[in-house]
Formats: C-alpha cells, sequence, structure tokens
C-alpha cells in the first residue's frame, strides 16, 4: 500500500503545482451556469425548477473537460511504463489515480455547485442536499472517467472520443443525481435515489478501474 | 537466476519482427542487443517486459521470485525518462524509490544513487531546467533507487556525455557482477563485462 499512496501523494502534488486542469474545470463550471440565467431569460421559477439539473450537467461536462489528463501525461512522458513494472497491480494505479482525479476535480466541482446555485435562485433547502449529493456522485464522475480516459490515452486530440466513450456512462449518475435533488423536495423525500446514486458510485469505484486496467494494458502494447 | 526467451515470433503493426528468436540470459551475464534500426531491439526488450504478447513462443525466467512476474522484477528504462518537470530531482527520485522499492530500504539510499548519475548538486533543483542529459541521469538513476534482479536498457547512451556513459556502463558492470541481469539495446561499444552480443536482423532486410 505503501505505493499506492506515494501514488496518491503525487499525483495530488502535480495538480497543484501544474493547476491548469483544476482551473480549467472550475472556470468552465463557472461560465455555462453564469451564461444559462442570461440565455433563459429572468423567470426565478423557472431557473429553481431546472437549477439543480443544468448544474448536474455542467458539472459532468467540466468534469469531462480534465478527465484526459489522468493518463495522458504518464503515458507522453513514459511513467506509465514505468508504472506498469511495480508490484501495484495496474488496477490499483488506476485507483489511485482515479481517486487523486477525484480529490483534485470531483470535490472543488461539488464545492462550487451550491455557489453557483445562488445564481439560479436554487431553493435554500436544497443546498445541503445539493452538496451531498454532487459529494456523493462525483465518485463515479472520476471512476468511470478514468475508463474512457484509459482508452483514449494514445488517440491525439481524442476528447470527443472520450465524450462518446464516457457521457452514456455518465447517465445514471445525472437521472440519479438530479432526482435525488428534486425528490427532497417532494413526499417521499430523496432516500432512494439518493442511495441508488451511492451504490452507482460504490460499483463504479470497484468496477471502473478494473476496465481500466485493462484498457491500459492494450494501450501498453 | 536465469531469463529464457524460447522460439518467440513478435509482430508488430501486421509486420513480422522476430521470427523464432531463443536465448537464455543468466545472473552475472549482459545481453548486448545490436542491430541496424527497425531490427526490432525495442520491440524485444518490450515483449521481455512483458508489454507486449508474443504471437508465439514464451519467455520466462528460471530461479527468481515466483510470486512476481518479470516485469516485477525487472528495472525497465525506455526511450522516454519518466521524469515529471514540476517536480524536483530528489522529489522525482523519492517517487520512484516509494514506488518501485521494497520498504526495507536504507536510509541515504536515494541520496547515493543521485551521486552515482552525478546528480547530487541539483536535488533541489526543478526537473523542467535539467538539460537533456541530466534528464536522462535522472531516467537512469531509477536503477539504483530499487533493488531489482533484471535490467531491461533500452538505448541508455542516449543524450549521455562520455562521462555519464562511463558511470553508467559501472553501474551494470556492478549490477552483473553481484549476480543480476542486463539486456542492453546499444549501437555504442559499452566496455560491459561478461557480455555477449544478439545481433538481430532485421527480417524486411533479409527477405
Amino acid at each position: 500500500m505503501n505505493s499506492f499512496w506515494a501514488l496518491v501523494r503525487r499525483d495530488l502534488r502535480l495538480a497543484v503545482r501544474e493547476g491548469g486542469a483544476i482551473g480549467t474545470a472550475l472556470g468552465f463550471f463557472l461560465i455555462v451556469v453564469s451564461l444559462m440565467p442570461l440565455g433563459l431569460g429572468p423567470d426565478l421559477n423557472l431557473l429553481a425548477r431546472i437549477a439543480a439539473g443544468i448544474l448536474w450537467i455542467a458539472l459532468l461536462l467540466a468534469a469531462l473537460l480534465s478527465l484526459n489528463r489522468i493518463f495522458e501525461a504518464d503515458y507522453e512522458d513514459g511513467t506509465l511504463d514505468v508504472l506498469a513494472t511495480g508490484t501495484l497491480p495496474l488496477e490499483l494505479v488506476a485507483t489511485a489515480k482515479s481517486l487523486a482525479h477525484w480529490l483534485t476535480t470531483g470535490i472543488p466541482l461539488a464545492l462550487l455547485a451550491p455557489v453557483l446555485g445562488i445564481l439560479l435562485n436554487l431553493d435554500l433547502a436544497s443546498y445541503p442536499i445539493l452538496v451531498g449529493t454532487t459529494l456523493v456522485g462525483t465518485p463515479a464522475v472520476s471512476f468511470l472517467g478514468a475508463i474512457g480516459a484509459a482508452l483514449t490515452v494514445k488517440a491525439r486530440r481524442g476528447g470527443l472520443l472520450l465524450a462518446l466513450v464516457v457521457l452514456p456512462l455518465y447517465v445514471p449518475t445525472l437521472i440519479f443525481g438530479i432526482s435525488a435533488v428534486s425528490a427532497a423536495a417532494g413526499p417521499a423525500g430523496m432516500g432512494a435515489a439518493f442511495l441508488i446514486l451511492a451504490a452507482i458510485s460504490l460499483a463504479a469505484v470497484v468496477l471502473g478501474p478494473i476496465a481500466a486496467a485493462a484498457a491500459l494494458r492494450i494501450q501498453l502494447q | 537466476m536465469q531469463l529464457i526467451a524460447e522460439d518467440l515470433i513478435i509482430e508488430r503493426g501486421g509486420r513480422l519482427v522476430i521470427d523464432g528468436l531463443s536465448f537464455a540470459v543468466s545472473a552475472g551475464e549482459t545481453l548486448v542487443l545490436a542491430g541496424a534500426n527497425g531490427a526490432g531491439k525495442t520491440t524485444l526488450l518490450r515483449t521481455l517486459a512483458g508489454y507486449i504478447r508474443p504471437s508465439a513462443g514464451s519467455v520466462r525466467c528460471d530461479g527468481g521470485d515466483d510470486e512476481l512476474t518479470i516485469a516485477e522484477q525487472a528495472h525497465v528504462i525506455g526511450h522516454a525518462n519518466a521524469v515529471k518537470s514540476s517536480l524536483t530531482v530528489f522529489e522525482n527520485a523519492t517517487f520512484w524509490s516509494e514506488f518501485l522499492g521494497s520498504p526495507n530500504e536504507t536510509d541515504g539510499h536515494i541520496e547515493s544513487a543521485l551521486r552515482h548519475f552525478g546528480l547530487d548538486d541539483l536535488a533541489e533543483f526543478p526537473a523542467a531546467y535539467l538539460s537533456a542529459g541530466q534528464r536522462r541521469r535522472l531516467g537512469l538513476s531509477r536503477l539504483l533507487l530499487a533493488k531489482r534482479p533484471l535490467w531491461l536498457l533500452d538505448e541508455p547512451t542516449v543524450s549521455l556525455d562520455v562521462a555519464s556513459t562511463e558511470r553508467l556502463v559501472s553501474a551494470v558492470n556492478d549490477h552483473t557482477r553481484s549476480g543480476g541481469l542486463a539486456i542492453v539495446a546499444t549501437h555504442l561499444p559499452l566496455a560491459l563485462e561478461r557480455a555477449r552480443t544478439l545481433e538481430l536482423v532485421s527480417l524486411r532486410m533479409a527477405a
């Protein structure tokens, strides 16, 4: 486990020093959400009704922008070859890198979401639920995204391919993330949708790295 | 320990690169891979490291740690150096030592590895400002950061000056003297001890 945490620590340090990936994702999130009220007009009831949906969609697209960095930099400078010779299985290498991506991109995006909710007249009671669902849902974003990042690591300008691979996988996260926020306002409460969202994240944390490692083995050939 | 390759057939991009190659390297020996550009030196090294699956034949390791694959017992030095520009020289070395090494390394092994390749003065220097040769030396310092019995070196002397090349040769000779194996693809006549040369023939040219 020593090498697992060494890899996580190194990725966190690189993310802080290089900074660009976090900045791009947060900046994109901010821009999309702040343009939304300008495009839809000043109908506060309409904005409040669609706020959760807009925040979730913008969050997924913002995360998508940063996904390609999970493996690409390591592939380009030869680090991936050496990581594959470690005693740490490639599955855990993918886990460590996805975890670092969640910590540096998923959590900042989840924490920015309620701030941007102000722009969309999000109901005050929904704030804790929004933070809860984004924090619980973003691991799925990072760990499923790692599959796409691993598959497209050799593709130059593979952004479109990455989006086509990953976005369908994000649909369940999106549906249950939004329905947890809207259900919380209703009589049934958010229980079921929130638990399914948590289940999706847990499954992604387990299955994503296995698929990503299989993809990386092919890329190393 | 012995590394044995039997009847290897390797294809790359639909082209046959290695056709029916067998060889064995024993502990304490260095195998030098020679051959023209495109003869398959890199392909062979990447196959030995387990990145490429051969179309036929096998690579196995006798007398090593049965729990580990060949890749997990090997240091692979490829064309790229696996150096992160935003980390310092020491941080790069520390990461590889933690990632590749066993927990019971002695204190100061990072410093001594950097010193061997003449990087001790540059330890706190960001790797972004290193020259090509210094980056190469930092990549090579991995060999000494973690103890592994098999060294697979693909053109390790690229961008090294004469003095650094001698440091590399002495590291390889020390390694084989203490019972390690090394396979080195190179175009230079290096002063490697206990070395045999395997000449790879470009199949396209031979045909």
